[in-house]
């Protein structure tokens, strides 16, 4: 459902081009809980920009869902983004002066889902068991609250696709657990969840990953393999 | 919903930088107080002005000298009616009053009691024709006017002045630097406007011209004709005598003006409208510099929030919800800054009224006005930089730190 074909994108930095991604193919199936890693560099962010419709590139076909998303402009893109795809960034990125429900409560106003907005953002809090939290401002919960609140607001809209970057780049190792066993369970009810890591240790409580260098899909070193989920190191 | 959202945010952003949203304001509420006061003002001298012209009585002419200069630059009156204009108007049948009049100001003196005042020349018809009543003394004469003698009838609120609770009667006050004996207070008429009745004093024409204010030409010249029915038989009267005596030929204009009661009304009017033109006129440029001020703030608001645009676009906000949050925010700020500015200048309007003698009125087009114009200053001026907030790439607005 997700399908990218010889994806390019440069960017000019400093008068040189640089050319983050050459030529990414892949393919992630419904439902699948997929890593896209590498080191930094590699083009990963560039990569997810583009899954995630905040970006196009400049050559090569994205079909998200059976459509063709690579040519698609501003508002267009905005609406994708809104109904198709959660975000879940590294730090929270909540907005400050509005409570943990009114948070999670945007995106569906953004979608024009005005009706029973409250109540579905509720629920998104009871799945990610913050249904205690609701009135408190972003900066009245810990790290892992915060971007459980992110979460609840990356699948209110029930999206197709919850894009990740580096979710527990800024929690400790305890709270990130917790966070990648909340994706987890999210996964087994069926959402297709995209982690975009460096770090190995996330990559495995994934069902498979995309290991990208020097915007290429490649097979990473020996060094670098993630050993399959399940098995201990 | 979507609206409740949206001002919570906007408060929030406001409350959260309130000095910053109070300076930015400030030009706004200056504005609009500026406008509710003035407004409140011009309205004020408007209806007292409406209510003298309405008391002098529908039977009165006035006569003024024409305005000098041409083609439409107006530069002060001519000097060009004189006391013979006066004395010759006798002529006409149906007057029944005529008093000259000359006006000026001057140092008024007790002893060490001294105020400035206006003092007026002119003759006992003046008092009849004006409906002055004497509180104590007596008026002058035409006796005194022939004889010219040094004598005045002063208002109550000179004789307050110079005099306190003294008998004012029989005293000696200096005129720049003339004596004149008091012969008599007037009862009070009440403020009425531009000038007060109460504080002048009136001295015989013939005394005023010669010795006080030195002119050879009269100010005005007030008629009181028998019926209200011949009002226009007299003003062509006047109007063809006058012009047969100031040489005037068939094909030039009147250098003179006969004004009744309804041409003063009008007068007034137009007066008031060219005032409320240049209330409107300080309206525009202080909200205009406001507006300026909106837009300074609200650009400095979007760089600051450049991250929290990013994230509201990431999670599926279009351009024009964008323009529409922080054009809802420059509206709230210019709106806030309205209503604060009418609340301040309804309460010095208020507050001029009671503590002075200053008639204001306040009048709900004022506000809505003030309230208008300045929600418009935000819409105008918050357009630009929510613009740009709009038209914000999600990428680099999510990288901005």
């Amino acid at each position: 459902m997700i399908e990218a074909d010889s994806l390019i994108r440069t960017y000019l930095l400093g008068g040189q081009t640089v050319r983050a991604l050459d030529g990414v193919s892949l393919r992630i199936q419904s439902g699948e809980m997929v890593a896209i890693r590498g080191p930094s560099g590699s083009g990963k962010t560039s990569l997810m920009n583009i899954l995630g419709c905040l970006d196009r590139p400049d050559s090569g076909r994205y079909i998200l869902g059976g459509e063709d998303v690579s040519r698609l402009t501003g508002d267009r893109l905005a609406e994708i983004r809104c109904s198709r795809i959660g975000f879940v960034f590294q730090n929270f990125n909540l907005l400050p002066r509005m409570s943990a429900l009114e948070n999670v409560e945007l995106p569906l106003l953004y979608a024009g889902r005005h009706e029973g907005a409250q109540i579905a953002a509720a629920k998104a809090m009871q799945i990610v068991g913050l249904e205690d939290r609701m009135h408190h401002l972003p900066s009245q919960l810990s790290g892992g609250q915060c971007q459980r609140v992110a979460i609840a607001r990356a699948i209110v809209n029930d999206p197709a696709i919850v894009l990740a970057d580096e979710p527990t780049g800024a929690l400790d190792s305890r709270t990130g657990q917790e966070i990648l066993q909340l994706f987890k369970a999210l996964n087994a009810e069926g959402r297709t969840i995209i982690v975009v890591t460096h770090d190995l240790g996330v990559a495995r409580h994934c069902q498979r990953e995309i290991f990208l260098r020097d915007g290429k899909v490649t097979v990473p070193d020996i060094l670098e393999q993630a050993v399959p989920a399940g098995v201990a190191p | 919903m979507m609206l409740r959202i949206i001002l919570k945010v906007a408060l929030a952003s406001l409350w959260s930088n309130r000095l910053r949203s109070v300076l930015a304001m400030l030009g706004i509420i200056i504005g609009v107080c500026a406008v509710i006061c003035v407004l409140a003002l011009v309205a004020g001298a408007h209806d007292r002005m409406m209510t003298r012209i309405a008391s002098m009585g529908t039977n009165l002419l006035v006569i003024s000298p024409g305005q000098r200069g041409s083609g439409g630059v107006m530069s002060g009156s001519q000097q060009n009616l004189t006391l013979a204009d006066a004395i010759a108007l006798k002529d006409v049948a149906q007057i029944r009053d005529i008093a000259p009049l000359v006006r000026g100001s001057a140092q008024v003196k007790h002893f060490s009691k001294n105020s400035r005042s206006t003092v007026m020349g002119t003759s006992v018809t003046y008092f009849r024709i004006r409906s002055f009543d004497i509180d104590k003394g007596r008026l002058f004469t035409d006796a005194d006017c022939d004889a010219m003698s040094r004598v005045a009838v002063i208002g109550p609120t000179t004789a307050q002045n110079l005099f306190g609770a003294q008998e004012a009667c029989n005293q000696t006050i200096k005129l720049n630097g003339i004596n004149f004996h008091v012969i008599g207070v007037l009862k009070s008429k009440g403020d009425q406007g531009w000038f007060n009745p109460d504080d002048q004093v009136i001295i015989p024409f013939s005394v005023a011209m010669k010795q006080v204010l030195g002119l050879k030409s009269v100010h005005e010249i007030d008629i009181r004709a028998y019926e209200e029915t011949q009002l226009t038989t007299v003003q062509t009267a006047v109007t063809q005598l006058l012009r047969k005596r100031h040489r005037l030929q068939p094909d030039t204009a009147n250098d003179f003006n006969v004004r009744n009661q309804a041409d003063m009304l009008d007068m007034a009017s137009s007066f008031n409208q060219t005032l409320t033109l240049l209330a409107g006129g300080i309206a525009s440029v202080s909200l205009l510099v406001g507006g300026i001020g909106i837009m300074n703030i609200m650009l400095v608001t979007v760089t600051e929030r450049t991250r929290e645009i990013g994230v509201r676009k990431a999670i599926g906000a279009k351009n024009r919800d964008i323009l529409r949050q922080f054009l809802i925010e420059a509206v709230l700020m210019s709106g806030t800054g309205g209503l604060i500015g009418v609340g301040v200048g309804v309460s010095i309007a208020h507050i001029l009224r009671a503590v002075s003698s200053i008639q204001t009125s306040v009048s709900a087009f004022s506000i809505l006005l003030g309230l208008g114009f300045s929600s418009a200053v935000g819409i105008f001026f918050g357009y630009y930089p929510a613009r740009r907030a709009a038209q914000l790439d999600p990428i680099e607005a999510l990288r901005y730190e």
